[in-house]
């Protein structure tokens, strides 16, 4: 008896391909599309994280942290105005305008003093400190470029610390004898970088930041405390938008199951009236459902909704217009329910996963980063960050504006195109 | 030519899918105000002509005129009224909003609107349901509403896919007093069905189609006349099985009691069996008449073999 039952499943399972793509292709997909997002292929495509640096202070010191910086194979710094490193060097306000237009997610400034400062080995409390501009939005960039940093001070010029730690010294334990000052001077020369040393090859200081302070600065949210909430939001926001678009548009198939569709492609509607009306709503409803999640976001995270009202309609809009129109295209490729379903999953997870849904696309490799434009998600998401983070103006939305409202066109010329086969046969 | 009363009619209307030939070759004519049948086997191209004629279906040739004029293109010209054999009507809406919609899309004005839906709630008497989601309907009541939802918008000719499929008598006496109520305003109503005693007896012409093709086409009587005969089928039950079948008599195989004869003129043959069977030393104890049925002219013209 349950032989028979066991027999029947596995026929059942043979003969329906969506059925055999939900269980073994699917599974294998995501497993491919996360190795590559968070496997990074081997390291081939790791990302580097770009940095801008503003060298106030001209001093040695800050030359050989500047160079010190360029000089790491994890970093990809800009100095000047022009990108091409062309032209006047970068400013603090220059490059606070680049952490938050979002083209560099950290910004060091080297302030005036600090050379003077670290030869003195930081012994005043009011002595200059880095600084560190920072978009917290990318979590990890901060964190890795202080490091870095760290790092890059010790190495660039243990002979500076050296000379203002003895200083310190003397000037609390009293002066060095000579033999001492011998001894150091004959040290010195030795800790100075050479023309030929490499601060890749050094070791990573565990002894602390040795006199150089280091503040981070999220220029982004200052002296707010929300967290990332707009974000994932937007991230679940989006993914979920698709899903119930998808589901909604999938009443054409009923309707051509009941004979609903063939009645009203009788009346004076037509096949164009109908795709639409369907997009209309979809797109309404995305709109109330998008408005719901932020909404909620506002009243159980604190998400600062209600200054970011006009860019916000803006982007919803266009993202459940452009939403509806993927889902009217999925629904009218797809024969069955069934199928629909089955596509629908698999290619909106995708989607979602490459467009950072699921996990911020500034954290995946650069190669990610690009393939996951061509997603419907990468575009929606860039606009939400653009204007809950970066407090972008509306015409500043336009490159993000421009790709829903063309993949709108496509979906909806694509929907039409496959509506065609339900009009006539 | 056509007949000057004619509102439809379809000639030489030929269609394939793939090696399947669907239609060939088939001409028929719709009068006006005239309940017209068209039957056929499972598979015999049916469907597939009632969607040609409402623009769903592209013949590769052939021609549907409507009312003299040519039907093209895809839309259904607004002359004409599509009743599908699925429940075409949404569930979740009332039996008076899925009728305000289909007026509505049908480009009803709101006023002629509100009397057409009352028309419609009356005719297919579910004022009592009307605000009711259709999803909790009977069969018949969704059919009525189904027939309903097809003629809101007063069209001069209606479709009819099965209207009646899968309802009880009560429903299908209502459905067709719907349907005479139509055809006495002048609608002309073209429709198929698998009952053929409903087509015998409430259609005043019947179009017989197999394998695509139009087989056979008239009144029962032309069709009776055309095919098996103005016989009647005349069964005896006997008081014992007949030691020998009079001329002309067929004994029933499982059941020699029972004696079957085609007796072209009854008031004069059955006199002369039922003395043949006394001659034999049997009694009759039951007589059965009856004349030549649709059925039988079906089955004559289609055979008996099944089809899938």
């Amino acid at each position: 008896m349950i032989g028979t039952l066991l027999r029947i499943s596995w026929t059942n399972l043979k003969r329906d391909r969506v059925a055999q793509a939900l269980t073994f292709l699917l599974p294998v997909l995501f497993f491919s599309i996360f190795a590559s997002v968070f496997g990074r292929q081997g390291g081939n495509g790791t990302s580097r994280i770009r940095i801008a640096v503003v060298d106030e202070d001209h001093s040695g010191l800050s030359r050989r942290i500047a160079d010190g910086l360029a000089a790491e194979t994890a970093l990809r710094v800009r100095s000047t105005v022009d990108p091409g490193g062309q032209g006047a060097a970068l400013d603090r306000a220059a490059a606070e305008r680049l952490v938050r237009s979002g083209e560099v997610p950290v910004a060091i400034i080297l302030p005036k003093g600090l050379g003077l400062a670290a030869a003195a080995f930081g012994g005043d409390a009011g002595a200059p400190r880095i600084q560190l501009l920072a978009d917290v939005s990318d979590p990890i960039a901060p964190k890795m470029v202080y490091g870095l940093l760290q790092k890059v001070s010790m190495t660039a010029a243990p002979d500076i610390l050296m000379q203002g730690g003895v200083r310190q010294f003397e000037r609390y334990a009293g002066a060095l004898t000579p033999e001492q000052r011998a001894a150091v001077n004959g040290w010195l020369p030795r800790l100075k970088p050479g023309p030929g040393s490499d601060s890749r090859t050094t070791a990573v200081s565990s002894q602390g930041p040795m006199g150089i302070g280091v503040d981070t600065v999220d220029i982004m949210r200052q002296g707010k405390s929300e967290s990332l909430v707009s974000f994932y939001a937007a991230g679940v926001g989006v993914m979920f938008l698709l899903f119930s678009v998808t589901g909604a548009s999938g009443s054409l198939l009923d309707e051509m199951d009941s004979g609903t569709l063939d009645r009203v492609l009788s009346t004076r509607v037509g096949m164009g009236g109908l795709l639409a009306g369907k997009w209309l709503f979809l797109t309404l409803m995305g709109l109330a459902q998008l408005t719901v999640m932020f909404l909620w976001g506002r009243i159980a995270f604190g998400l600062d909704l209600f200054h970011h009202v006009p860019g916000f309609f803006v982007m919803t809009a266009f993202t459940a217009g452009a939403a509806a129109g993927f889902g009217l295209m999925l629904a009218t490729l797809a024969r069955t329910r069934a199928q629909l379903s089955g596509i629908s999953t698999i290619v909106i997870l995708t989607m979602s996963s490459l467009g950072g849904s699921m996990f911020p696309r500034f954290l995946m490799s650069e190669t990610m980063q690009k393939v996951g434009l061509l997603t419907f998600n990468a575009w929606a998401l860039d606009g939400y960050l653009k204007v809950f983070w970066r407090d972008a103006a509306l015409w500043q939305l336009w490159p993000q504006l421009v790709a829903l409202f063309g993949l709108a066109s496509a979906f909806l010329g694509l929907a039409r195109t496959f509506a065609r086969r339900w009009e006539t046969a | 030519m056509a007949n000057h009363a004619d509102v439809l009619t379809v000639a030489g209307a030929r269609k394939k899918f793939g090696d399947v030939v669907a239609l060939e070759a088939v001409t028929l004519s719709l009068q006006e105000g005239e309940l017209l049948a068209l039957l056929g086997p499972n598979g015999a191209g049916k469907t597939t002509l009632i969607r040609a004629i409402s623009g769903r279906v592209r013949l590769d040739a052939g021609e549907i005129r409507l009312f003299g004029r040519p039907l093209s293109g895809r839309r259904t010209p607004p002359d004409l009224g599509i009743v599908p054999q699925e429940l075409a009507v949404y569930p979740l809406l009332t039996a008076r909003e899925n009728l305000a919609a289909f007026a509505r899309l049908q480009g009803l004005a709101a006023r002629e609107i509100a009397e057409r839906v009352r028309w419609a709630l009356a005719v297919t008497a579910l004022e009592d349901r009307a605000d009711e989601p259709v999803k909790g309907f009977s069969g018949g009541m969704k059919r009525r509403l189904n027939i309903a939802c097809g003629v809101i918008h007063r069209p001069k000719v209606v479709l009819l896919d099965e209207p009646t499929v899968g309802v009880d008598p009560q429903s299908r006496e209502r459905i067709y007093d719907m349907l005479g109520g139509l055809t006495r305003d002048g609608v002309s109503l073209l429709l198929t069905t698998h009952h053929l005693e409903e087509a015998e007896a409430r259609c005043s012409r019947t179009v017989i189609i197999d394998h695509g093709r139009v087989i056979a086409s008239g009144t029962l009587p032309e069709l009776v006349d055309q095919t098996v005969g103005r016989y009647r089928l005349v069964t005896l039950c006997v008081s014992g099985a007949l030691a020998e079948a009079p001329p002309g008599v067929e004994i029933d195989g499982e059941n020699p009691r029972t004696l079957r004869a085609k007796l072209s003129n009854v008031a004069r043959d059955l006199p002369a069996l039922l003395t043949a069977v006394s001659a034999q030393g049997r009694e009759v104890e039951d007589v059965d008449v009856r004349g030549p049925s649709l059925q039988a002219v079906f089955i004559h013209l289609t055979g008996r073999e099944l089809r899938e």
